[in-house]
């Protein structure tokens, strides 16, 4: 038999359901995610530095977790929540079970909850600071909720989770420097698979450290938080302009808009995800792709810059690229690297590579 | 883009009638494109064979044919109306094998007309399997092995080549007829000339067997921008080698990691790019479980049952948007009609587990092969919705009305271990259930996996329901557990058994405990974004989001999956109900789980619950809703049958009362009803017991009709000659017991009537009598039916007028009924009434222009018929005759007899209409797929009884040109009669047989009456399967006979030569 473990929201919803994983209590910002397949990838990527995620698909684990699929080999999630849990998992690839992961990397979950009535809620209220009590642990309601809404979300989340020292992931082609916000396997892998000679430099790392490299571009990457508790980086990125081609996804898409003096926000609702419709305004087709922010560049802080907005989410309209053409930078907030989710945008990648190879010409900017 | 301004006018070609593999998916995407179509304001004409549908309504199209699907009728409309454009991806394979015939026959560029949507180029490359194979080479998209094979030689060399077992799929066919797999040289010769007969361009494509694999199908759409989604995958619980219409189906796919799913979509999206499909397309793939290799299967550039299913599981309308794009529309410039507030460019998540289980009509057909392949045979489908795959499965299971409820076999105890490996090993209808007990009995799921190759992820999931079984039954009454068990979708049935209680001890244990379900909605976004679609689905949670509203409501049952009998005309009269139910200012609630109809698009209905049609699913939604009361007479028997059990609940069950219903159905009471209403019926008793049948059936005289009380179409009926051949009906087909009496009538061959009326308690509108082609006998749902009556004079029409509205009023109807007459030596009897909807209320309601369900809702929700502005009594004929011919699905059924009888077989049917019955038969076989030739040989061979009326019928057949070919008896009384005969031998005989005059097509039509007995091995029951195996017309009854012989007289010139001149000396 499992043991009971109840999700105590800040706003006083309390949730019974049964724990896996591991034991522990833990408190985090509560979440959703709304993909049907990569739960090892969604639970794996660093933007979800410090949540408890909920997956709104209800049948959890059914594939167990493989050597391949991790977008970080350190999970950073507190806590996931799901309708139900599969112990038994079936495909060729998987090696263990995702509560074994989760025991192991001491991360808890609870299972057997109306999931469906926590994700309405979350629509409702926005995301919401919650308590995962420990296994088989009593109730005590007032103190749990207590607890939640005295929980502070981490302001220096970049910085516990980017990479200490540079490394290397060598290629025979353009040199590629990546600041490590956060970063996703994914977008090495889409480096790597265009044979990119790749160095992976932690997030604080110097505009001179990083010219010194010699990039041939360089990849903002991905990461969990507010953009603005990233000292120092949109400051780095300003000078980084104009020495060789940028391109920024997610966090480092915001933190790339903050260098030209955008301004963002954050959203009610964030987008977590692998149905994200995005409109590419330059060439009208309309993309799937896969997110997870929430925090969004604001609208009015653009004009003022000499950005383009070149993506835009086609349900709520919020702004998902911009581009500068002769500064060679461009950005996405959504994943192109996808993993999980659709593989639509991963052409982004060559556009990398071709405004890389464009060097100074700018007619070829966005072939 | 914006949607197109040079066309006006667009011709849309439905699906016909309903056959296996075509099914009421095609009423719902046909509907939904023509009103789609309409709203873009284009005018829309419609043709379509097919009366018992919503989409041949005249509010769904601007104008509506129903005609035959042929390119000399559809020519003839075409030249007629001079649309702009045609639409044909709609009406299934029916529609693009038309629009394809229109095409060659040059017809469309002569006119200048534009195919809409998917080009044909497209539908060529998808479908011609050389053409296909030849783009998935260029698009380095891996084929199983194969080799397009145009006969037997060139079969046997591919194998030759490749080994066993390979499947066989005939080129351009529907649902994969003349398929299957074959193991041996023995099968091989079979299939692969069954299925070269059956391909219109004589062509099967062989293909190396990769059984076993996973079966994946992607529901894919894209538009001219190419902008392009996957609305839904799919995965086959049973792995490739079973038809994906015959599979168990889960969406969305539960054993693949996000690598696999992103890898296939690419796949399906490229393939669809490659074709630029413009609308809605079906990839169907193989993937291997141990790698991520994988297969393309096959391409359906059409909407499908797949994506009525899709659209169904997601609550994306799939077919009204691809009919929007074929106007030009674009998927990111049109809203999401589900959420209203997102665009429909995007990719529904779901946030609940549906599955889909096949209806099979095995039941009816004993002698049917009950074995799946690649054939599909399955009649139609049930779907259910649940929060875990044991609670969708469970729910899907009880919405078959197979009466099982769980993962049981009846009489399991008598069955061996060995049978039983063997039906988990050749997959059948009711593996299922054989691998619950299985499982019940001990055996592991990596055991049964090796039987059947079955993912084990399902596997566990049925052995958990198996396993929660036992922990039900070590614990009765144990609250955490019966909600443990509840949330995994176990029914109250279930339960009782397994606690040896009464369902509804433990109903009221539940409320009580507060174990009762919530309602959750399906918005194709998980709950992301604010929805009001009327959607729902119940489950154990703890947030209801079905509110109810202030307004009264009615509740409308649905019939379920279409099944021989019970097929989409109730549907229709379901929908109907609910648009006058909401005309008359109430709320239509709607409770159904078929996910091909038109019922259950939820913007038909204010609330559609997805369920089970069980008691205790319907009853948790009369709880929560508290509506005025419940209509069940449009839902056929499935909804009659609740009745008894609502009632007991104290459910107000609106229009005629179950006491009412009750008495028309019960044998007993309604044969004292007909005596105190002084009708009379033929002679006939109840038996309980086999004994008492044989006296009865002395009593009455034979030949006597027998049948269980409490049947739809006829299940079980017979006609018995002898004492010896009711005894065996009395052992093999029925239980007589006092709960389950037997019928015994008198037989009395004469014509054979049916009437539809509709009674508001005090006045009875009769919207018309039919008159049946085939005497009485033959089961009214397989006779061809007529209207207005040919034969009938004044009186017996005021006689049968008469008789209706008193057993109407006698029997205290409150909407619809239906009555079947027989007049036999000029007296007319009564042989049977339906309180209910009927089949022919959709043809009826067509032909006169009276919307008999509508009217009869009215009338049951207090509005009488002549406050609605309608005249009492017999309605007006109006000008023409129209036949109703039935359909039947033969081909898809191996070893079933095609004979007519009392037992209905026919999956569908089509309208005939013209100036004369002629011309109007003529259409209507046509349309039912009959080829008439002016002029050929028919073979006759018919039994002692009906030789005398053969004579006749072949001396008209030699006027007109046709050679008579006969066996040998057959051949002797026509030759005594004068007439010209070539003998064939019989089976067995020496020299060519008529087995070989079938085989090498020297006969254009059979005529063969039933040789009393019914064993397969009958010689008989071969010539008629022949005739089917090779698509030869074969008639088992005079009757249809005598008309098809009319129609092809009226084809002909007469040609008598001159009287001789004899000069008297």
């Amino acid at each position: 038999m499992m043991k009971t473990r109840y999700l105590v929201l800040e706003d006083g919803t309390v949730f019974k359901g049964e724990a896996f994983g591991s034991e522990k209590a833990t408190i985090g910002e509560t979440v959703f995610t709304t993909g049907m397949t990569g739960y090892q990838e969604a639970i794996s990527n660093p933007s979800g530095y410090g949540q408890i995620v909920v997956m709104t698909y209800p049948m959890i684990g059914n594939t167990g977790i493989n050597r391949d699929d991790y977008e970080s080999i350190e999970l950073a999630i507190n806590g996931i929540v799901v309708r139900e849990y599969s112990d038994e998992p079936s495909n060729f690839r998987s090696a263990m079970t995702l509560g074994d992961l989760l025991k192991l990397k001491g991360i808890p979950g609870i299972q057997g909850i109306d999931t469906r009535k926590l994700t309405r809620l979350l629509r409702e209220k926005g995301p919401l600071k919650g308590k995962l009590t420990a296994a088989g642990e009593e109730l005590d309601a007032s103190l749990a909720i207590g607890e939640a809404k005295a929980y502070e979300i981490p302001v220096n989340q970049v910085a516990s989770i980017s990479t200490k020292k540079p490394y290397s992931s060598p290629g025979q082609g353009k040199r590629v420097v990546v600041i490590d916000f956060g970063l996703k396997h994914g977008l090495l892998r889409e480096l790597n698979k265009r044979d990119f000679d790749v160095i992976v430099v932690p997030y604080n790392t110097s505009t001179e450290a990083i010219l010194s490299l010699v990039p041939d571009g360089i990849l903002l990457s991905n990461g969990p938080g507010n953009p603005e508790d990233v000292e120092g980086a949109a400051d780095t990125i300003k000078h980084l302009i104009g020495n060789a081609p940028i391109f920024g996804i997610g966090l480092g898409h915001q933190l790339l808009a903050m260098s030209y003096g955008a301004k963002i926000q954050k959203m009610k609702n964030g987008h977590s995800g692998g149905n994200y419709p995005v409109k590419d305004l330059t060439t009208g087709r309309t993309e799937l792709t896969s997110q997870s922010h929430s925090y969004v560049l604001e609208e009015s802080s653009i004009a003022s810059t000499p950005l383009t907005v070149t993506h835009r989410a086609l349900n709520d309209g919020t702004i998902e690229g911009i581009c500068h053409e002769t500064d060679r930078v461009f950005s996405v907030q959504f994943h192109p690297e996808a993993s999980p989710g659709p593989h639509d945008a991963s052409h982004l990648f060559d556009r990398f590579d071709n405004v890389m190879n464009a060097s100074t010409r700018k007619e070829n900017f966005n072939a | 883009m914006p949607k197109r301004q040079d066309i006006q006018t667009i011709l849309v070609i439905g699906s016909g009638p309903i056959v296996i593999g075509q099914a009421a998916e095609f009423d719902y995407a046909g509907t939904q494109a023509c009103l789609s179509l309409k709203e873009e304001g284009y005018r829309v004409i419609l043709i379509n064979s097919n009366p018992a549908t919503i989409m041949t309504d005249t509010e769904i199209a601007d104008k509506v044919y129903i005609e035959p699907i042929t390119l000399d009728f559809v020519s003839r409309i075409i030249r007629k109306e001079r649309p702009d454009a045609l639409l044909p991806t709609l009406g299934g394979q029916t529609g693009l094998n038309m629009a394809i015939e229109l095409q060659e026959s040059g017809i469309l560029d002569e006119l200048g007309i534009e195919i809409l949507g998917t080009k044909l180029d497209a539908i060529h490359k998808a479908e011609d399997r050389d053409l296909f194979r030849t783009l998935m080479n260029e698009l380095g998209e891996p084929v199983p092995e194969s080799e397009i094979v145009h006969n037997l030689q060139e079969a046997q060399a591919f194998v030759k080549e490749i080994g066993y077992p390979v499947i066989v799929r005939p080129a351009f066919t529907l649902g994969g007829t003349g398929g299957g797999i074959c193991y041996n040289d023995q099968d091989l010769e079979e299939i692969v000339t069954s299925g070269l007969k059956y391909s219109p361009v004589t062509q099967c494509l062989l293909e190396k067997s990769i059984a076993g694999y996973k079966e994946i199908e992607y529901e894919v759409m894209r538009d001219s921008a190419d902008n392009a989604i996957v609305v839904c995958n799919m995965e086959n619980v049973d792995p490739v080698g079973i038809h994906t219409g015959d599979s168990i189906v889960v969406a969305p796919c539960q054993t693949m990691t996000d690598r696999e799913n992103q890898m296939l979509r690419n796949v399906s999206l490229k393939i669809i790019r490659a074709l630029k499909i413009e609308g809605g397309c079906n990839v169907q793939l193989a993937l291997d479980p141990h790698s991520f290799n994988y297969y393309i299967i096959e391409v359906n550039p059409r909407v499908s049952r797949s994506s009525a299913l899709a659209s169904k599981a997601t609550g994306y309308p799939i077919a009204k948007l691809a009919a929007k794009i074929a106007v030009g529309l674009t998927l990111d410039e049109m809203k999401n009609p589900v959420t209203g507030s997102t665009y429909a460019c995007f990719e529904p998540t779901i946030d609940y587990i549906v599955s889909k289980i096949p209806r099979w009509a095995f039941d009816k057909f004993e002698s049917a092969k009950r074995n799946l392949g690649t054939q599909m045979k399955a009649t139609g489908e049930v779907m259910a919705i649940g929060r875990t795959f044991e609670e969708s499965i469970l729910k899907a299971v009880r919405s078959l009305e197979t009466g099982q409820f769980g993962l049981s076999l009846k009489h399991a105890d008598e069955l061996t271990d060995e049978w039983i490996e063997k039906r988990i090993r050749r997959a059948g209808d009711e593996r299922l259930f054989f691998i619950g007990e299985a499982l019940r009995r001990g055996v592991t799921i990596e055991t049964i996996h090796d039987w059947s190759q079955i993912d084990l992820f399902f596997l566990r999931k049925l052995e958990k329901i198996v396993a929660m079984e036992r922990e039900l039954q070590a614990d009765p009454f144990n609250v955490d557990v019966l909600y443990k068990a509840k949330r995994m979708g176990f029914s109250d049935v279930t339960v009782a058994a397994l606690w040896n209680k009464e369902q509804r001890e433990v109903y009221d244990f539940r409320k009580e405990n507060g174990i009762i379900p919530v309602y959750k909605k399906v918005d194709t976004c998980a709950g992301e974004y604010e929805s009001d679609t009327p959607y729902f689905y119940g489950t154990y949670e703890e947030e209801n989001e079905s509110v109810k509203s202030d307004k009264k409501s009615v509740v409308v049952l649905g019939s379920g999956p279409i099944r021989i009998g019970q097929g989409v005309e109730f549907d229709y009269a379901t929908v109907h109900s609910v648009w006058a139910i909401q005309q008359a200012g109430y709320e239509a609630i709607i409770i159904n789980n078929n996910p091909e109809t038109v019922s259950t698009d939820f913007s038909i209905s204010d609330k559609l619950y997805f369920e089970p049609l069980t008691i205790e699913d319907v009853m948790h939604i009369i709880d929560l809703e508290q509506p005025e009361g419940v209509i069940v007479q449009f839902g056929g028997q499935t909804a009659i049958n609740l009745a008894d059990a609502l009632e007991e609940r104290g459910v107000n069950i609106i229009g005629t009362s179950l006491e009412d219903i009750d008495r028309a159905e019960n044998r007993d009471k309604f044969e004292k009803a007909l005596r105190e209403i002084g009708i009379p019926q033929p002679l006939g008793k109840t038996a309980v017991s086999v004994e008492e049948a044989v006296v009865i059936a002395n009593e009455i005289g034979y030949p006597v009709l027998v049948r269980p009380s409490y049947v739809l179409g006829g299940r079980a009926m017979e006609i018995v000659y002898r004492e010896e051949e009711l005894l065996h009906y009395m052992e093999h087909a029925v239980e007589a017991s006092p709960a389950h009496p037997v019928l015994i009538d008198r037989y009395l061959t004469g014509t054979e009537i049916e009437v539809d009326a509709i009674c508001d308690g005090v006045n009875v509108l009769i919207p018309g009598i039919m008159e049946h082609i085939e005497r009485a006998g033959v089961h009214s749902g397989d006779s061809i039916a007529v209207y207005p009556p040919q034969n009938l004079s004044a009186s017996m029409v005021e006689t049968i007028v008469d008789y209706t509205k008193r057993l109407a009023i006698g029997l205290n109807i409150k909407g619809l009924l239906n009555i079947q007459f027989v007049i036999s030596e000029g007296q007319v009897y009564v042989i049977e009434v339906n309180p209910r909807s009927s089949r022919t209320v959709p043809f009826l309601s067509k032909i006169t222009n009276l919307p008999m369900a509508n009217i009869a809702t009215k009338a049951i929700l207090g509005q009488s018929i002549t406050e609605q502005g309608y005249k009492t009594g017999l309605a007006q004929a109006p000008a023409g005759v129209y036949v109703k011919v039935p359909v039947f699905s033969f081909a898809k059924l191996r070893r079933v007899d095609i004979t007519l009888g009392p037992e209905m077989k026919s999956t569908g049917e089509v309208m005939g209409k013209d100036i004369t019955l002629e011309k109007a038969l003529y259409k209507g076989l046509v349309a039912a797929g009959m080829q008439i030739k002016e002029y050929g040989s028919v073979l006759m061979t018919v039994s002692d009884k009906d030789k005398e009326e053969m004579v006749d019928l072949a001396e008209r057949f030699i006027k007109i040109g046709y050679r008579i070919l006969a066996t040998e008896g057959t051949a002797k009384v026509l030759e005594a009669a004068g007439m010209n005969v070539k003998t064939v031998g019989k089976i067995g005989a020496e020299g060519p047989t008529l087995l070989d005059v079938i085989q090498k097509g020297e006969a254009q039509l059979v005529i063969n009456t039933l040789t009393k007995g019914k064993q397969p091995e009958r010689d008989g029951f071969r010539i008629r399967r022949e005739s089917v195996e090779n698509g030869i017309p074969c008639l088992t009854s005079i009757d249809t006979a005598d008309a098809m012989l009319r129609v092809i007289e009226s084809m002909s010139f007469q040609t008598d030569h001159m009287p001789k001149q004899q000069v008297v000396l």
